[in-house]
């Protein structure tokens, strides 16, 4: 069969693994259209200028090695280039106590709340979503047992190899009750036009505490179209942080669903765009319990033509009384052309609640200039300390092992604004 | 100890078309404790702002030497490495940035060595009552109106410049905090020659930071001058007869800058 979308035929979905029903994901998906600017979904990305029909779905790469990661160690490491996992390894000390990394063809991403045609949800992943249900070679799952703290970091290295090429990566988290982990996924790519499609599932058991956190550092000519799906139960706590740095489109998805009493999730990011790159954030934060709390910190700075989107939904569930929910974005824009699109909302349906949202698009502050200024500070370091600085709440909220990585990615943009000035 | 000199002569400055500054004329020299008094919207602020170079003013006539030097050309940031301090009224927040790093850049910038940098600023700290804890903490954020006027002064002694404007560093300051502001300040003209310009709404800073000449400031000029004993008189008969609090507001509503609660 030929999809319209990623020339794909029989014997490559045959390469993708053995699964029956891929066949029939692939004509989902080729049945789908692109989403267009026109949906409010899209409406501030540049998926018009996304070009499917030049795209191969990956096939499992050999003989390929991902850059070496930048963090070292780890209670369990996996390395996963265009989507497969080449390679697992849990510590003796941890496998032992039932921490695992497996693959799994047969979890698919949910399809759905995608295919249910009276959700808005259905124009904006649906045709991503089937076309990741029908080319994901499986989903690789870590799993921490019940009341087992894992106090090293598990670090997942997930590298896209292949020009050309869209690749579907799947990971899941599952943090059995009482448990706690901290993933940290680095995500980079090959220099050169690819589509990246991940998924990444996040699942916190009964008073588990989850803590995952992505740095993307994408090749300037990648696109990376994805989702993050989480489910809370009771008194878990759920952490999760983006430091997105690269992709000339990155969007993230995000679903963060406190499903149980008493649950929390705490979201920030940190992104910085330069030359064209686009960030984009929807991020739902679904209260569906009650005493839930939710705290999301998004912090942005856009250079050059770049721009970023923030588009955030708090929405508090009839049963999610005694609810706290709190989201704040804030961007500082570092030239004429950048832009940003900040859209903060709230739908309650419960009145015993406390909401918050705020929301900043702003030049670098001129009174803090002058204040580091008048020091004898000159203005190109004042500006780098000031976006540092902004970048330092975020950061600060981060792990500490990844904390020196994104401080470095963010000197690096500086150092290439100051380059260009 | 080497003599510094900042001389303002015939300065005038507008914001937009209204001229708020129009002819100053003063000179500070090394050791001495300068005053500048006035009502709210003479211009005190704003002689502060245009000497340090802050944007949004335009300076019609006059000049600012340092030392001999026209500083009215240069950017802000050489003009601090030249020997100019300001100590603002309102300090600004910079989150994310700490004492150390602002000043340690300072440092680098003027090229002078940073090594010791962290034992002066604890030797200040301890000087002028600063927490310890503030040096660490994101610049003026979370802190009290003393606290900010501390770290104010705990730069001065870090930076050491030539000549220091001090911009209502009494407001939010409680007695002890002045008192112990005040000594430092006043310990730095003794100690590395500094120069002093106070800008100050009542005399209550003069009480612990004597002065040695007191000017009056009015409508954008300096009507009077003369020695400490100016101050109290100030406080007893107000600035009505510089027809400053009486007059009708225009230059107030024109200093963007003014302080609406003074």
């Amino acid at each position: 069969m030929n999809s319209p979308f990623l020339p794909v035929d029989d014997e490559a979905l045959q390469r993708l693994g053995d699964r029956s029903d891929r066949n029939a994901l692939a004509a989902v998906a080729a049945a789908m259209s692109l989403p267009t600017t026109e949906t409010e979904q899209w409406r501030y990305s540049p998926i018009g200028e996304l070009a499917l029909d030049g795209l191969q779905p990956a096939t499992e790469p050999t003989g390929i090695e991902p850059p070496v990661s930048v963090i070292a160690g780890g209670a369990a490491r996996a390395t996963i280039i265009d989507g497969f996992l080449i390679s697992a390894e849990v510590a003796d000390g941890w496998q032992a106590k039932g921490v695992s990394i497996a693959i799994a063809t047969d979890r698919l991403v949910d399809l759905s709340p995608s295919l249910d045609t009276t959700s808005d949800d259905v124009i904006e992943s649906s045709i991503f979503d089937a076309m990741h249900s029908a080319f994901s070679p499986g989903a690789i799952v870590i799993t921490v047992p019940e009341g087992v703290a894992v106090d090293e970091p598990i670090i997942v290295r997930n590298h896209h190899a292949g020009v050309g090429v869209a690749s579907f990566p799947h990971l899941i988290v599952e943090a059995g009750e009482a448990s706690s982990v901290v993933v940290i996924e680095i995500q980079t790519s090959v220099a050169g036009k690819a589509l990246s499609v991940p998924v990444v599932e996040l699942k916190a058991g009964k008073a588990a505490n989850l803590r995952y956190v992505a740095v993307q550092e994408h090749d300037t000519d990648h696109w990376q179209i994805g989702r993050q799906l989480s489910n809370i139960d009771g008194q878990a706590t759920l952490n999760t942080d983006v430091a997105a740095f690269g992709a000339r489109y990155a969007r993230i998805r995000t679903d963060s669903r406190l499903a149980g009493r008493g649950s929390t999730a705490k979201m920030s990011a940190g992104y910085y765009g330069d030359g064209d790159q686009i960030h984009d954030f929807r991020v739902f934060q679904h209260h569906d319990a009650r005493d839930t709390r939710s705290d999301l910190l998004f912090k942005g700075a856009q250079d050059a033509r770049s721009g970023s989107i923030y588009t955030g939904m708090i929405h508090i569930h009839e049963d999610g009384a005694g609810s706290n929910a709190f989201q704040t974005n804030r961007n500082v824009k570092l030239s004429d052309d950048a832009w940003a699109w900040s859209v903060p909302n709230l739908e309650i349906e419960n009145n015993e609640v406390h909401c918050s949202h705020a929301s900043t698009v702003s030049p670098v502050d001129g009174d803090q200039q002058f204040y580091l200024q008048a020091r004898g500070v000159p203005p190109v370091v004042a500006d780098r300390l000031i976006v540092a600085g902004f970048y330092r709440e975020v950061i600060d909220r981060m792990p500490m092992q990844v904390r020196d990585e994104v401080r470095r990615l963010v000197d690096e943009k500086l150092d290439r604004r100051d380059g260009e000035r | 100890m080497t003599t510094s000199e900042l001389v303002i002569s015939g300065l005038r400055a507008s914001v937009g078309s209204t001229e708020i500054l129009k002819g100053i004329d003063l000179t500070i020299r090394s050791g001495e404790v300068h005053a500048i008094m006035g009502p709210n919207g003479s211009g005190k602020s704003t002689l502060s702002h245009v000497v340090m170079g802050k944007p949004g003013y335009e300076v019609t006539a006059g000049s600012v030497t340092l030392n001999g030097v026209e500083i009215l050309g240069l950017p802000t940031w050489q003009r601090a490495q030249a020997g100019l301090f300001l100590a603002m009224q309102y300090p600004t927040e910079v989150p994310g940035v700490s004492l150390s790093d602002v000043l340690s850049v300072a440092y680098q910038a003027g090229e002078r060595s940073a090594d010791e940098l962290d034992d002066v600023l604890k030797a200040e700290a301890e000087r002028i009552g600063f927490d310890h804890d503030l040096l660490r903490r994101s610049l003026n954020v979370d802190m009290s109106g003393g606290e900010k006027k501390r770290n104010e002064t705990l730069q001065l002694g870090v930076l050491k410049p030539k000549i220091a404007i001090l911009d209502e560093l009494d407001s939010g300051l409680d007695v002890d905090a002045l008192r112990q502001v005040s000594r430092r300040v006043e310990a730095a003209t003794e100690e590395d020659g500094l120069g002093v310009l106070v800008i100050t709404h009542y005399s209550r800073l003069l009480n612990e930071l004597r002065a040695d000449r007191i000017h009056v400031l009015a409508q954008g000029r300096i009507v009077d001058s003369g020695g400490p004993e100016m101050a109290e008189a100030l406080e007893s008969s107000g600035y009505a007869a510089y027809g400053g609090d009486a007059e009708a507001v225009p230059a107030a509503a024109a200093d963007p800058f003014a302080d609406p609660f003074a």
